[in-house]
């Protein structure tokens, strides 16, 4: 019995964190930057589903349009809306490059629930390269568009005088914090996620309390599935906030 | 269970340095990055060059369709109102002329109605006065043979009672007391 006890929680490992290593395709242990990687694998995975989704699902063209179609359409109408009503008309030229992190985004999720897949917005590494392009790109537009004046976003007029330069400080800090919670709200909500799927798959081991750690991974993939959606939403969203804010610094 | 976690560590070590969190191996980042920058880029070129003119213009056709289709039905609708309007005409029309109609008619049928009475009042009223005159004629013819009668009876009876009488005087006592 108690040698059994003991083989069990012997058998019984946690490897939450594996999903997330970053593996040569082909074998080999160096990761050059330019190694086909598992990160390549999923990453081409994604271009094709959306080029199924988008290029050919929509290539009737059709007026009465097809299933497929329809949801590229749903896809193209629910981000253009969002940059319209979020960002403002203005905006409207940056809506090829809001749908491109979308689309990355929800696709990248999504695929990433696929058993044995690997998830690659779940790595900071991806994140921070989307949340800084995003930050940059607005940084850039503000003052390319309005000059000085956005600095006005961090004086805020409406403020008593004697209060604008700590809230100044505080405008300033918050808007260098954008970045750094644009990436980790991402990349934490995914890895935190899979990594909870897998602590719950470990427990499966265990005759006793599988059928409930299998009940608590369905339960749990249901909920990353609405997550998986959620955050791109979320990405998306706050990029417009953003752009908003870079077109129109007034507060 | 740290020998456990130890040997978990060095599983994931064969392939990521830091114990437990793949994510915060430095060394994969520059490939996670590059290939990264690439998908993105081609997400970008597909979505801009093909991708979203297509949809773009897809669901511009079908506002246009849309809009020319309810143009159309604006237009029917106001064809189907002119028809109706048309047709309520034409059956107000209708009914005028039938009304008219069945004036005429009427009046017709009065007039005829009207000739035909005057014409059986004139047959009866003629009928009537040659009737009167037969009947005054009838009269006048009894009245004459009651004399005659009487004067025959009165002779009988006068013959009868053994007398021979006079016609003459006989006729004047009969005519006395028919005029008495």
């Amino acid at each position: 019995m108690a040698s059994e006890a003991h083989g069990e929680s012997a058998g019984l490992t946690f490897h939450p964190m594996d999903q997330f290593i970053v593996k040569p395709l082909f074998g080999g242990d160096t990761i050059n930057w330019y190694t086909p990687t598992n990160v390549t694998l999923w990453m081409g995975l994604t271009i094709v589903v959306i080029f199924l989704l988008l290029v050919v699902g929509t290539r009737g063209r059709a007026v009465i349009p097809s299933r497929i179609q329809s949801v590229a359409e749903l896809a193209y109408g629910f981000v253009y809306q969002m940059v319209e009503d979020v960002a403002g008309k203005d905006a409207i030229k940056f809506f090829p490059y809001i749908m491109t992190l979308f689309m990355f985004i929800v696709f990248a999720n999504f695929l990433g629930l696929l058993p044995m897949s690997f998830t690659t917005t779940s790595h900071f590494a991806v994140t921070v390269v989307l949340a800084l392009a995003v930050f940059i790109t607005v940084t850039v537009v503000g003052f390319v568009k309005n000059g000085t004046k956005f600095l006005g976003l961090f004086w805020v007029s409406s403020a008593p005088l004697a209060l604008r330069p700590i809230l100044a400080i505080i405008e300033l800090i918050s808007y260098f914090v954008r970045p750094v919670s644009h990436f980790i709200r991402l990349a934490g909500n995914i890895m935190a996620g899979h990594a909870v799927i897998k602590v719950f798959a470990g427990f499966a081991q265990i005759t006793a309390v599988a059928p409930l750690a299998v009940l608590a991974i369905t339960a749990m993939y249901g909920l990353e599935v609405l997550v998986a959606f959620i955050q791109a939403y979320v990405f998306t969203i706050l990029t417009c906030v953003y752009l908003k804010d870079a077109l129109h610094p007034s507060h | 269970m740290a020998n456990t976690a130890n040997e978990a560590a060095h599983g994931a070590a064969a392939a990521a340095e830091s114990a437990g969190m793949p994510q915060l191996d430095f060394s994969t980042y520059p490939n996670q990055v590059f290939w990264l920058v690439v998908t993105i880029v081609v997400i970008y070129l597909i979505l801009s060059r093909i991708a979203l003119p297509r949809i773009g213009s897809v669901l511009a056709e079908r506002q246009g369709t849309i809009t020319n289709d309810i143009a159309a039905a604006e237009e029917l609708k106001l064809k189907a109102q002119e028809a109706e309007g048309a047709y309520n005409q034409a059956l107000a029309d209708a009914r005028v002329e039938a009304q008219k109609i069945i004036a005429e008619a009427k009046a017709e049928i009065q007039a005829d109605l009207d000739a035909a009475t005057a014409e059986a009042d004139a047959q009866i009223a003629a009928k009537s006065a040659e009737s009167q005159k037969r009947i005054d004629e009838i009269r006048a013819g009894a009245l004459e043979s009651v004399t005659e009668v009487a004067k025959d009876t009165a002779k009988e009876i006068v013959a009868a009672l053994g007398q021979s009488a006079d016609a003459r005087t006989v006729t004047a006592a009969v005519n006395a007391r028919l005029k008495g």
